[in-house]
């Protein structure tokens, strides 16, 4: 059905047919912040829409890409506006395009001050990121990935927080310092394998000696993307600094730009260079899930401790990755969807008790469960699906994740799971002292509880968390195969170069 | 005794057009009221220049050579003149409300671009070192006199007199060194050069060549304001009327930088291995200084210049990939992709000179980054446009300064200049820096007073033209692409 149709295109500019009519708003500030809210809240949910159309579509038993469109773009480098989605990063574009709703929705009164911009912003910000993890040509990648940087910049400069200047000045840079090494490193794999198209590249052996430095410089742009400590500490400045939904679409999908990175590209293209530096790559990882659990224990802001506890959960992402077998692979997909969903959940979360009271510290607030009991159940499911509980979704990944590293490496999985253990402490421990105990601060006693709209924001995130949680299947057949197609290329280069040794001995 | 026969003129046809209008024009102006006739002149300038385009671009059937071999004209020839014209142009047009409010109203400094520009021209198309000198000479001193348009400035004329003094200077390295190539080799053609060379066969030629093309090397690395002879650069840009700033940030650079390839990859193509070291050391050069010294800038204009001064040597990265011994379409590439940056650049300077000339408060100019703050709230628009200006240069993509960028980094690994690269990259991350430092005067700070929000119709022209260009370049980039692949094919498959 309807297999002309071209659906990524579509999904991917679909928002800047929103921006455009954005544009076009005149009149005074009221009438203009209410138009640019609906167009952009209409925008949004017809992409979304649009979006679930490639689910609908997807043919779960093949690894080759589909939706796939080609034009041709600057034929001297060889490039083209190719676009194409295969089982690993089909439920990426589907959960940029259903974020994108949220934070919309969730920026609907939070916002006042320059919302066409806003909304122009993250309308402009769906188009990357669905555009990022569609594009099948790895210049048009790049420039994706790397355009990402300018709405997130004024997101975070002109509606954060008061130190904006700083994170957003550290976020652009940090990123921009990774990524053109990467740049180059793309520009020297066109050079040597005479094509920019992903499927192509994915089946080019580099050369041995040419492989470390390539995966070196992808490893700059994607560590501080995931983030990967130490690479990390743009990511605690961003969070707290951004508005709500600043955060909730940097946790729940900028952050899988490195791990989708991982994935896609250092796996697969330079196989012999990543099995040797899984080491590294375990060792920061388990630093990661342990050093920034205990920080996050220590955290008096609430946003900054969800931020700690996002580059923990990337590190268990980053373990399942490099395990290099199916479960680990497989966990770290359902990982980083379930963290997309249940961390920006959490900001949500945060956001809701921020618009009312203006602060993120956790002293100041404590027993709002006596007035806000909807609003507890809401914050401890997510901080469930945080913590891994059976049920949720965050179960499931880190279940398969453990599996994975456990098949890899015992102690890496016996490190690995301590993470588990201390994430379940700061995040009972964040709980305890903002839902329960006695309420005695004076301006929480007449704090409202959630209203229909905060409501409507958290369903279909609820929703999520227990179907992936529960039937986890239904995530896990669509990626299968091509996680499959990833593991046998992964492992067959890694046992041809073996032989090839072996013969030389 | 035969007459002495009349060259062929039908390649000089646009140089000769452009220089008759000037007189025309130039006469126009002192036999006529000049009060009232200073905007008339100036819209035939902008006319002039618009309609040499085709012109350059009528004449060209392959490459054609005369006045006895001393000039030139070939297909890289239309390209770089075009875009010189093109920034002329824009030029004169900016700056019609600056000298108004400055009260230098007067038909001269449009016909002295125009003359700067046929000096330009002559300079693009020279095919020996002596035309070279006459071009450069020609552009040099019409440049000279409108750096101190402003007589009453002081700043102006500090401006004019420094780029006077170091200008001659660099003619003098630049006369030394053309003479030393023509004592050591008999000839001041770029085509019997570059058979002389040719014939060395990979040899070293003789230590007097090596010195004149280090001493003409600097010459033009002082026209394309590349460090280490940059200095002049932030003072004149600063200095100098706006309009003449943003003159000098795009005509005479681009129109050095045709000269550069042209003498390099011309008669000196096939001693790569003597100048490729220098020119890498420049563009290592420009680029950090380009990066690190603009940040502590607080005046606009300055900082244009630091930041001209690291995109040249970005641009001249791809010039070093031309002196690769070996492969020609590598070398070519470098090339092309030098030119592709080029173009690019010429659009985001024209953009963001505009926009500096629209700051103005109480019908004043001002030129301090601290007075755009909250440009964002006051003039969301100008605001807009700038900050995309500002992106572009910083190289981040989708916007055009990004694929200039790109183009000369994938010239740099082709031909496995990793070192220059990564280089490269770096200092266009701190250079990054103070770009967005301007995006976040104006978004992130608290408005100062207001900046005046009238805009003539002419600065919306060049901003929605320029802007748009730098927007949807991604989207349709061959024109300017096949139009810099066409330009190389002219330099390197004679």
């Amino acid at each position: 059905m309807m297999t002309n149709f071209p659906w990524l295109s579509v999904i991917t500019f679909a928002p800047l047919v929103g921006v455009f009519f954005i544009l076009l708003i005149r009149g005074d500030e009221e009438t203009t912040a209410r138009n640019a809210r609906g167009i952009a809240l209409w925008t949004s949910v017809v992409t979304f829409f649009v979006s679930l159309g490639i689910w609908v579509n997807f043919d779960n038993s093949t690894a080759a890409f589909q939706f796939v469109e080609k034009v041709v773009w600057m034929p001297g480098l060889n490039l083209a506006y190719h676009l194409g989605v295969d089982g690993i990063s089909m439920f990426f574009v589907i959960l940029s395009t259903l974020l994108t709703v949220i934070c919309i929705v969730a920026s609907w009164v939070a916002i006042t001050d320059r919302v066409k911009e806003y909304m122009i912003a993250f309308l402009v910000l769906e188009t990357l990121m669905v555009g990022m993890f569609s594009s099948l040509d790895i210049m048009l990648f790049y420039v994706f990935f790397e355009g990402v940087l300018i709405p997130m910049f004024i997101i975070i400069g002109v509606w954060g927080g008061p130190r904006r200047n700083y994170a957003a000045y550290k976020l652009f840079l940090y990123t921009l310092a990774g990524s053109v090494l990467m740049l180059l490193a793309i520009l020297t794999m066109m050079s040597e394998a005479g094509t920019a198209e992903i499927p192509k590249l994915l089946k080019y052996d580099f050369a041995p000696t040419l492989q470390p430095w390539l995966w070196l410089a992808f490893f700059a742009s994607f560590a501080v993307k995931v983030p990967m400590w130490p690479v990390h500490t743009w990511l605690p400045d961003a969070h707290v600094e951004a508005p709500t939904a600043g955060s909730v679409i940097l946790a729940g999908v900028l952050l899988k730009f490195g791990g989708y990175g991982f994935l896609r590209f250092s796996l697969p293209m330079f196989p012999l260079a990543s099995a040797d530096f899984t080491p590294l790559i375990f060792t920061l990882s388990v630093i990661a899930v342990i050093y920034t659990s205990l920080v996050a224990l220590a955290q008096e802001d609430m946003k900054k401790l969800i931020a700690y506890s996002s580059v923990a959960h990337m590190g268990f992402v980053t373990i399942g990755t490099f395990a290099g077998n199916l479960q680990g692979i497989e966990g770290a997909i359902i990982q980083m969807l379930s963290h997309g969903v249940v961390s920006a959940a959490l900001f949500l979360v945060v956001g809701v008790v921020y618009d009312r009271i203006h602060s993120r510290d956790i002293d100041a607030y404590g027993g709002l469960v006596h007035r806000m009991p909807k609003y507890a159940l809401i914050f401890m499911v997510f901080m469930m699906a945080s913590v891994g509980l059976p049920g949720t979704s965050g179960f499931v990944g880190e279940f398969l994740i453990l599996v994975g590293a456990f098949k890899a490496n015992t102690w890496v999985a016996a490190f690995t799971t301590t993470g588990v253990i201390l994430g379940a402490a700061y995040m009972l421990y964040l709980y305890r002292r903002v839902i329960f105990g006695e309420l005695t601060k004076e301006n929480l006693k007449t704090i409202l509880d959630v209203n229909a709209r905060e409501v409507a924001i958290f369903a279909p995130l609820l929703l999520i968390v227990f179907v992936m949680g529960i039937y986890p299947s239904l995530f896990l057949d669509v990626m299968h195969v091509s996680v499959e197609n990833l593991v046998d290329r992964y492992q067959s280069a890694l046992a041809a170069a073996q032989h090839i040794s072996a013969v030389a001995k | 005794m035969p007459l002495a026969t009349l060259p062929v003129l039908t390649p000089a046809l646009p140089e000769i057009f452009l220089a008759v209008a000037a007189l025309l024009l130039l006469m126009a102006g002192v036999f006529s009221n000049a009060e009232t006739n200073t905007r008339t002149i100036s819209y035939a300038s902008i006319l002039v220049l618009l309609v040499t385009i085709p012109f350059v671009g009528m004449v060209t059937e392959g490459r054609s050579v005369t006045f006895g071999g001393a000039f030139v004209t070939d297909t890289f020839a239309v390209y770089i003149k075009a875009l010189v014209l093109i920034s002329a142009a824009a030029a004169i047009l900016m700056s019609k409300d600056y000298l108004k409010i400055q009260g230098i109203e007067r038909f001269e400094f449009p016909v002295l671009i125009v003359l700067a520009t046929l000096g330009m021209m002559m300079m693009i198309s020279a095919n020996d070192l002596i035309a070279l000198y006459l071009g450069i000479e020609l552009q040099s001193l019409s440049l000279y006199v409108i750096a101190s348009f402003q007589r009453d400035s002081t700043r102006s004329a500090e401006a004019g007199l420094k780029y006077f003094v170091l200008g001659a200077l660099s003619s003098g390295m630049m006369l030394y060194g053309m003479s030393m190539i023509y004592g050591f080799s008999g000839s001041t053609s770029f085509d019997t050069l570059a058979t002389i060379f040719h014939d060395l066969h990979g040899h070293a030629p003789a230590i007097g060549v090596i010195v004149g093309i280090v001493f003409i090397t600097a010459g033009l690395a002082f026209k394309v304001s590349a460090v280490p002879f940059h200095m002049w650069t932030p003072d004149v840009y600063e200095g100098a009327p706006t309009p003449v700033t943003a003159l000098f940030a795009v005509a005479p650079k681009i129109a050095a930088m045709g000269l550069f390839i042209r003498v390099m990859t011309g008669p000196f193509g096939d001693l790569g291995g003597q100048w490729q070291q220098i020119v890498i050391f420049i563009s290592v050069a420009s680029m950090l200084l380009g990066a690190f010294a603009a940040i502590n800038q607080t005046n606009i204009k300055r900082l244009m210049a630091y930041s001209s001064i690291g995109h040249m040597g970005y641009a001249l990265i791809g010039l070093a990939v031309a002196g690769v011994a070996g492969d020609v379409a590598i070398r070519a590439d470098g090339v092309q992709g030098m030119l592709v940056y080029l173009g690019i650049y010429m659009f985001m300077n024209i953009g963001t000179f505009a926009c500096i000339l629209l700051m103005k408060r109480d019908g004043r100019m001002v030129e301090g980054i601290d007075d755009l703050a909250g440009l964002s709230k006051t003039n969301p628009g100008l605001a807009m446009v700038l900050s995309i200006f500002m992106f572009s240069m910083a190289g981040i993509p989708p916007l055009a300064g990004f694929l200039g960028k790109l183009y000369v980094f994938q010239a740099a690994i082709q031909a496995e200049l990793y070192t220059l690269a990564v280089i490269g990259v770096l200092a266009s991350v701190v250079g990054a820096f103070y770009y967005i430092r301007i995006i976040k005067v104006m978004y992130f700070d608290a408005p100062a007073d207001e900046l005046d929000t009238g805009i003539s119709l002419e600065m919306k022209a060049i901003l929605v033209v320029t802007g748009i260009v730098i927007v949807f370049f991604i989207f349709y980039p061959m024109p300017l692409i096949t139009g810099a692949e066409h330009a190389t094919a002219a330099l390197f498959h004679k």
